[in-house]
C-alpha cells in the first residue's frame, strides 16, 4: 500500500537538512514521487547512488528535485538491491543518471532503454559490471553498442576522439542519409579523472584545486558551488563584500565564455570580423578576472567562507574603467554579427530543439533558454547577492542556433549591467572568515548559475563530519543529449556550427 | 560592409608586440615562486603540506617541482610563509629535473638541436592532443591564435592532421581513457618528432597526480621535449616557451 501525502524534506539552495529526517520510501513510493514532481513542474537536479553505511552492498537513491516556481528543494531517498525498475521511459531526463548509477555501483536499472556506459571506468564498488567487462581491467572508451541505421545509402560516419582542433576528446557517431543526419550519438569518457571518488573522506587540502578545475572554463561556476556547500555544511554566514567579489568573478566568466562562444560562431560560419574581434574581447574579460585574482580563469578567487582577494579603490576603479571600455567594443562586434543578414541565413532555423523535448531532457541554461524554457539558478534559487540584484530571466522562443546565441548576446548585457550595479555598491567589511567543521550525517545542496547552466553539487556527511558522497552535475551532463537531438535532420556538415552553439565541456561531463 | 570597416576601424589594429617588448601581466599574476628567507634548521613541514608533492627539501633547502606546482593563491606548503610567487612569467625547460627550483639562475629552455632545427626551417607545425585536464590550458593554447599574440606570425601553427604535423602538443593528465589515443597521435605524425608537454597535469598529473584514473605525466610514456609548467601557463608562458624551442627568443632569459 502506498502511503497517502509523503511530505519531502524541504530545503533552501546553499542549505542542508539533516540525514535522519530524511524518510527512506520504499522503490515504488520512491518512483511515484519522482514521478508526479516532474509532472508538477520540479527537475530532477540530480539522482545518485550512495552506498550503505552499514553492509558493503547496500545502496541507497538519493533524488534532489528542484522546484523552481517554489525556490524549494525536495530530497527523495530510497534502498536499493541488486537492481530497480528504469524510470527512464517515463522521465527521460533521468535516464543519464541511472546509467551512471550502473556504471558506478553495478547495480542494473531493468528495462532501461539505452542502457549503456557512461565514461568507461571500472564499477567503483562490488564485484559486478553491469555490461559484463572484465574487472581485471581498465574498460576501454568507446566500447559499446552503437545506435545503428541500416538501408540502402545510410552511411555511418564516426569522429573522435581526438578533433581536427585544440579540443577536448570526445567520440561522436553519425547515422547519416545522404548529408542529412538521423542520429547522432555521442560517446564520452575520455577525460575522466575519477574525480568525485576523490572527495571521500574530505574535505582534503587538494580538494579545492580540484574543484576549480572540473571544468576549467567554469572555475568559479564550480568552485563556488562547493565552497557554498562547505558553507552550508559548517554554518558558516559569507561576508557581503566576499559575495559581491564572488558575484563579479561569476559574471566576468560567464562574460568571457559567451563573448567567445559568439566569436567563435562567427568563426563557424565564416564571418570573420566578429570572429577575430570576440577572439580578443574574450581575452579582455579573462584579463579582468586575473586583475582580481591573478588567474585569467578565475583560480584562488573563491574560497570556503570567502574570497581570497579583495579590490581596493584603485583596483575598483580599474575594473570599472575597463567594463566601460570595452562595452562599446563588444556590442560593437555582437551588432554586427547579429545584423548581418548572411549570418542570420547560416543561424535561423538550424539544429531545432522544441520546447517539449528541451523540458523532457531536463535541459539548463543557455540551451533551455533558447528554447523558451525558463531555467536560471540565480533567478529561482538566489544565494549571496544575487537575492538582491538578479530579477533578469532571458529566454527566446526559436530553439534554433539563432536563439542561443541570442540568449548570449543578452545575458552579455545583463552581466555587464550586473558588474556594474555591483561595483557601485560594493558593502564594506571582511572578505573572508574562518569555517568551522562540517556537520555530521547532513546532506547539503549548492546550486550556482555557471555560464553554460546550473551547476550542482550536492555533499552527504558520514558521522564524523567528513564528505561520504560528493555528488558533481554540470549542466553539459543534460545538455549533450540536446545537441544530439538538435541534429536530427540537420545537415552533417552544420554540426560543428550546431556543436558551438551548445558548447558543452567534455571535462565536466567526465568529471 | 561600410559598417564592417567603421567597426573594423573602432576596434582598432591589437596585436601585440611580444617578443619586442615584454608582456603587461596582471600584478596578481603567479609566476617563478621566490623564498623569502632561509628554511629553519630541521624543518621538512613543506614535504608533507603541499597536497601535490611539489615542495620538498633538498640540501637542506627548500625546492619547488614547478613540474607539479599548480602556482596556488594560498600555498599551504610553508607554515613559515616563506613561498612568494613573482610576476616572472618565464619558466619552460627542456629537462624534468630542470623544474625543481630552490631560488637561483633558472634554466630556460634552449633551442633544438641544429640538426633538428634545421629540418624544421621557419615553421612547426603542431597536433593539439587535449588528454584529461580542466580544458583551461587547451584554452591558453588556442588563445595563442588570436590576433593578441598572432602566433602564425612565428610560423607555428596547431594544424589538423598528424601527418600535416612536426610534433605534438599534449594537455591533461593522460587518462586512462586517453592513453591509447595518445599514443596513436603521437605515431601518425612522421618523424623526427617534437613532444612539448602544458600544463602540471600534462607534466606530472597537476591537480588530479593522485588519481587512479590518470598517467603521471606525459614523459612516463614518451620523450619529451619541453615543459611549459602552469596551471593554467599564462599564455606568454607558453609562446615563450615555443619561441625558445625554436630559437626564436634571445637566450639571456
Ligand atoms: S603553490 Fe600549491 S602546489 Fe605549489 S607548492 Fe604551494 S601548495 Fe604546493
Ligand atoms: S594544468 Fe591546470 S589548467 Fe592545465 S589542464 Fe591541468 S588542471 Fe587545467
Amino acid at each position: 500500500m502506498m502511503k497517502q501525502n509523503i511530505e519531502p524534506q524541504l530545503m533552501k539552495n546553499g542549505g542542508t537538512v539533516d540525514l535522519s529526517l530524511v524518510e527512506s520510501l520504499n522503490y515504488d513510493e520512491f518512483s511515484r514521487c519522482l514521478l508526479a514532481e516532474v509532472e508538477r513542474g520540479g527537475r530532477v537536479a540530480a539522482l545518485f547512488g550512495v552506498p550503505g553505511v552499514g553492509k558493503k552492498d547496500d545502496l541507497e537513491l538519493f533524488a534532489i528535485i528542484a522546484r523552481d516556481r517554489h525556490a524549494t528543494i525536495a530530497v527523495y531517498r530510497t534502498e536499493v538491491g541488486t537492481s530497480f525498475p528504469s524510470l527512464a521511459t517515463s522521465c527521460p531526463q533521468i535516464q543519464l543518471f541511472e546509467r551512471e548509477i550502473a556504471e558506478q555501483y553495478g547495480v542494473t536499472p531493468t528495462d532501461h532503454p539505452w542502457l549503456k556506459p557512461v565514461r568507461f571506468h571500472r564499477v567503483w564498488q562490488g564485484e559486478t559490471d553491469v555490461w559484463g567487462r572484465p574487472l581485471d581491467r581498465h574498460p576501454l572508451p568507446g566500447d559499446m553498442e552503437f545506435y545503428r541505421v541500416d538501408g540502402e545509402g545510410v552511411h555511418e560516419v564516426a569522429v573522435g576522439p581526438v578533433h581536427a582542433g585544440i579540443i577536448e576528446p570526445g567520440h561522436f557517431r553519425f547515422q547519416c542519409y545522404g548529408e542529412k543526419v538521423m542520429h547522432l550519438e555521442i560517446s564520452l569518457g575520455y577525460q575522466h579523472r575519477g574525480i568525485e571518488p576523490m572527495l571521500l573522506h574530505g574535505p582534503h587540502p587538494s580538494t579545492m584545486a580540484q574543484m576549480e578545475t572540473i571544468a576549467g572554463d567554469t572555475t568559479i561556476g564550480h568552485g563556488l558551488a562547493y565552497c557554498q556547500l562547505i558553507e552550508a555544511l559548517s554554518g558558516c554566514e559569507v561576508p557581503a563584500r566576499a559575495q559581491a567579489i564572488r558575484a563579479m568573478g561569476l559574471e566576468l566568466e560567464r562574460l568571457a565564455n559567451h563573448v567567445g562562444d559568439i566569436g567563435a560562431l562567427a568563426g563557424d560560419v565564416g564571418f570573420l570580423p566578429t570572429a577575430s574581434f570576440c577572439g580578443r574581447l574574450r581575452g579582455d574579460y579573462l584579463n579582468l578576472s586575473a586583475a582580481l585574482c591573478g588567474s585569467r580563469f578565475g583560480r584562488g578567487l573563491v574560497r570556503p567562507g570567502g574570497v581570497l582577494f579583495d579590490l581596493d579603490p584603485t583596483l575598483e576603479n580599474a575594473v570599472q574603467t575597463r567594463i566601460d571600455e570595452i562595452e562599446g567594443n563588444t556590442l560593437g562586434a555582437l551588432d554586427l554579427f547579429f545584423d548581418a543578414p548572411s549570418v542570420l541565413s547560416r543561424l535561423e532555423g538550424s539544429g531545432h530543439v522544441s520546447r517539449s523535448v528541451a523540458e523532457d531532457l531536463g535541459l539548463l541554461g543557455v540551451a533551455a533558454k533558447a528554447c523558451g524554457v525558463p531555467r536560471d539558478s540565480r533567478f529561482f534559487h538566489p544565494t549571496g547577492i544575487y537575492r538582491k540584484v538578479f530579477d533578469e530571466l532571458i529566454t527566446e522562443e526559436t530553439g534554433d542556433v539563432w536563439a542561443r546565441a541570442h540568449v548570449r548576446y543578452r545575458e552579455v548585457i545583463a552581466s555587464i549591467n550586473l558588474l556594474r550595479q555591483i561595483g557601485k555598491n560594493l558593502p564594506a567589511g571582511p572578505v573572508k572568515v574562518p569555517v568551522g567543521p562540517l556537520k555530521a550525517n547532513a546532506l547539503a545542496v549548492s546550486l550556482v548559475e555557471g555560464w553554460r547552466g546550473e551547476v550542482a553539487h550536492i555533499g552527504i556527511t558520514d558521522a564524523d563530519g567528513q564528505l561520504r558522497r560528493y555528488k558533481i552535475v554540470d549542466p553539459s551532463f543534460h545538455n549533450w543529449s540536446g545537441l544530439a537531438m538538435a541534429l536530427r535532420d540537420e545537415q552533417i556538415s552544420d554540426f560543428p556550427l550546431n556543436n558551438k552553439s551548445f558548447s558543452l565541456s567534455y571535462c565536466g561531463f567526465d568529471l | 560592409m561600410l559598417d564592417i570597416i567603421s567597426e573594423r576601424i573602432r576596434q582598432g589594429f591589437r596585436t601585440g608586440k611580444f617578443p619586442k617588448e615584454e608582456p603587461k601581466l596582471a600584478p596578481r599574476f603567479r609566476g617563478m615562486p621566490e623564498f623569502s628567507s632561509e628554511c629553519p634548521q630541521g624543518c621538512q613541514a613543506c614535504e608533507q603540506l603541499c597536497p601535490f608533492d611539489a615542495c620538498m627539501i633538498r640540501n637542506g633547502k627548500m625546492a619547488i617541482d614547478l613540474g607539479r606546482c599548480l602556482f596556488c593563491a594560498d600555498c599551504q606548503a610553508c607554515p613559515e610563509h616563506r613561498i612568494n610567487f613573482s610576476n616572472e612569467y618565464r619558466l619552460a625547460v627542456r629537462n624534468r629535473q630542470e623544474l625543481l627550483y630552490s631560488g637561483g639562475e633558472y634554466p630556460l629552455a634552449k633551442p633544438l638541436e641544429p640538426a633538428r632545427l634545421k629540418l624544421l626551417g621557419r615553421s612547426l607545425k603542431l597536433r593539439q592532443i587535449s588528454a584529461a585536464g580542466c580544458n583551461a590550458c587547451e584554452a591558453d593554447c588556442n588563445v595563442l591564435g588570436t590576433l593578441v599574440f598572432d602566433l602564425g606570425r612565428f610560423g607555428i601553427q596547431f594544424v589538423a592532421s598528424p601527418r600535416h604535423a612536426d610534433g605534438i602538443l599534449v594537455t591533461g593528465p593522460v587518462s586512462e581513457n586517453m592513453r591509447s589515443a595518445v599514443l596513436d597521435t603521437y605515431e601518425a605524425v612522421p618523424g623526427p618528432k617534437v613532444v612539448i608537454v602544458v600544463g602540471a597535469c600534462a607534466i606530472n598529473g597537476g591537480p588530479f597526480i593522485h588519481s587512479s584514473e590518470t598517467t603521471k605525466g606525459l614523459d612516463s610514456l614518451l620523450p619529451v621535449d619541453l615543459y611549459i609548467p602552469g596551471c593554467t601557463p599564462q599564455p606568454y608562458t607558453i609562446l615563450d616557451g615555443l619561441l625558445r624551442l625554436i630559437g626564436r627568443r634571445e637566450q639571456r632569459g
